[in-house]
């Protein structure tokens, strides 16, 4: 069962080599893990082999993956109505951010994401999925419009961060995103943000307090970049897998370390290869939240979306006699 | 104040001892001139041939802003736990970095929590300490930080903050992160108490802190000299790959885009949290008469 799984996806990223996309790396190690699993099984474990786990660099490339479903993807397949608003009413509209009024489950929702462009023009004109502080204003803009009416959030994170740049630091992105987690934490209707590819940073978190955070199978999140905390840390960026791995930036670490719900599966391979499956996965996930968030009062919400928060962290007590 | 084994010191002002007192004498890094040690402690670390500021220790700092005496640390008694198990290239764990900045600072952690009156008036202290792994943001900062305001809205003192960090503290990598929604979270405890929140960035203030927490005060200040942003010049440099403006992210940047409401010289910080706490003084507690009193006092003297 796993084998075939494991044979069906090298088929799949064989099949996306041709298209021109460069997967070499993943092929070889999904083949290596194929014939480890064959000698592993050849001779009769004592327990169940364990289904193959995709190494953490693997996932930071699958989040990247330029054929994954973008934030606008979803909201075309999930919402109906999509009714798209712009501009921050202070400086300008960033297309990094898309933000509107749709329509879930026969229920009006504003929805707010990071876009990625699909091609080279459309990077441009989305700046790689990296906001400027207008992207952060706007969306906070459309979040209390969305307050005012009772309409529910959903916020879908895709971004590598906040846009480095002078305009941005001129238009004080720090504050911008210090804003955005403060007003989130007070908006008093439900929120359900979900890291769809990569969660980068403060620009990820900007858009990611919600009374349910869910990250897609092979999303990532995480304080720095890899290549970023290689360079700081290892003082060499090409040591990104290892910085990778050290970072603990995959949903399943991150469920661990109890700063994600809930991990929305996606197939096997990644969501590009199979998008159907991860916009129902999503889809379902959705229902599922809202419909519990919604029963809830809002002073309840409120109290468990800061309660949630503020269990994050872990320090060691000391006693106070060793501390005078 | 240095640790040995598990013994962690809270901070005391009158037994403050500096490291580097053997040395009578040191060169200032801008001017070249070679100045007489004391008299840069006697001015708030400043150099007195040029005016160029030397980095203040969190302690210092905070002996430079309170009421002589009044000052107390209350830090929750942590520190720093390992939950990715975090490995340096150099093969140091991330515990072992944190018990080396323990013992070269004497501190317990980056941050210092105290009660303390400035000019009278109630306060709680936050500071931080940026020799302390470059006063980054774990876990750790985080639950001070709610702690302080904690004590703020139970004592209905005033919160000041002070920023010398550069960012989120890698090491801890999400669960860093996660402290800029913790510590902002908190934040509105002291809006719906009504009590201040002075922020004041220093040398440097960026990053994870710079876009949470510090950027959320009621009144901000910049210490002249600090350097206060969110994405680092280097890193900005390279994206862009263009030079940057000379005043990039300095004081005067922050003030002339409307960052922060004041630049303020290191030695009158003290007179202007005086001048700041003085408004908010029918909010706080114990201040009005005792404190408008010394205080006035000092004005007439």
């Amino acid at each position: 069962m796993i084998y075939e799984e494991l044979q069906r996806q090298i088929e799949q990223l064989r099949a996306l080599s041709r298209n021109g996309v460069d997967l070499s790396e993943e092929i070889a190690r999904l083949e290596a893990k194929l014939a480890a699993l064959k000698r592993q099984t050849a001779t009769p474990a004592p327990s169940p082999a364990p289904s193959p786990e995709l190494d953490d660099w693997e996932r930071v490339k699958l989040a990247r993956h330029p054929k994954r479903p973008y934030a606008l993807d979803y909201i075309q397949a999930l919402t109906e109505d999509f009714y798209e608003l712009h501009g921050d009413r202070l400086y300008g509209d960033d297309a990094a951010v898309v933000a509107g009024i749709a329509r879930f489950d026969g229920q009006t929702v504003v929805i707010v994401g990071t876009q990625k462009g699909r091609d080279a023009t459309e990077n441009v004109r989305r700046n790689f999925g990296m906001p400027h502080p207008e992207g952060y204003r706007k969306a906070l803009r459309v979040m209390k419009l969305g307050e005012r009416f009772g309409f529910p959030i959903l916020t879908l994170i895709d971004t590598p961060g906040a846009y480095p740049g002078v305009g941005a630091e001129e238009r004080n992105i720090g504050g911008a995103l210090a804003q955005n987690i403060y007003e989130l934490f007070n908006l008093k209707v439900p929120i359900i943000a979900t890291i769809i590819g990569e969660g980068g940073s403060g620009g990820a978190i900007a858009l990611a307090i919600g009374d349910r955070v869910l990250m897609l199978e092979n999303a990532i999140y995480s304080v720095i970049t890899p290549e970023g905390c290689a360079a700081i840390l290892f003082r060499d960026a090409s040591k990104a897998p290892e910085a990778a791995r050290a970072l603990k930036l995959t949903a399943p670490h991150l469920l661990r370390l109890g700063v994600i719900d809930e991990i929305v599966p996606e197939p096997p391979g990644g969501a590009h290869l199979d998008p159907e499956m991860a916009l129902c996965a999503l889809k379902s996930a959705w229902q599922r939240h809202l419909r519990e968030v919604l029963a809830l009062p809002v002073d309840v919400l409120q109290k468990q979306r800061r309660e949630k928060f503020h269990k994050m962290g872990l320090y060691e007590e000391i006693t106070e006699s060793s501390f005078s | 104040m240095a640790i040995f084994g598990k013994k962690y010191f809270k901070v005391e002002l009158e037994r403050l001892e500096r490291k580097d007192d053997e040395t009578l004498w040191m060169k200032c890094k801008a001017c070249g001139e070679l100045v007489f040690k004391k008299r840069v402690r006697e001015n708030n670390n400043i150099c007195p041939k040029c005016g160029e500021y030397f980095f203040l220790t969190a302690p210092e700092r905070i002996e430079l802003l309170v009421d002589p005496g009044s000052f107390e640390d209350i830090s929750r008694p942590i520190v720093a736990a390992d939950p990715l198990q975090f490995i340096d290239e150099d093969g140091k764990p991330y515990s072992e970095k944190v018990k080396k900045a323990q013992e070269e600072t004497g501190l317990a952690n980056e941050i210092i929590i105290g009660r303390a009156r400035i000019g009278g008036y109630p306060v709680i202290l936050a500071v931080m300490d940026f020799r302390f792994i470059g006063g980054s943001m774990g876990s750790v900062m985080g639950e001070q930080i709610c702690q302080a305001i904690q004590y703020a809205v139970q004592e209905r003192a005033a919160l000041v903050l002070i920023s010398a960090t550069g960012g989120a503290r890698m090491q801890e990598g999400i669960l860093s992160l996660m402290q800029m929604a913790k510590t902002s979270a908190a934040r509105k405890r002291l809006e719906d108490a009504k009590l201040p929140f002075i922020s004041i960035m220093t040398y440097p203030t960026t990053a994870g802190v710079e876009a949470s927490i510090a950027s959320l005060g009621d009144i901000t200040l910049a210490e002249k000299g600090a350097l206060i942003g969110f994405t680092g010049r280097r890193v900005i440099k390279q994206t862009i790959r263009q030079e940057l403006p000379e005043d990039f992210q300095t004081d005067r940047f922050a003030f002339e885009h409307g960052i922060v409401d004041n630049v303020v010289k290191r030695e009158q910080l003290r007179d202007e949290l005086i001048k700041i706490l003085r408004l908010f003084a029918p909010l706080l507690a114990h201040s009005s008469a005792v404190a408008g009193e010394a205080h006035q006092r000092e004005a007439i003297v």
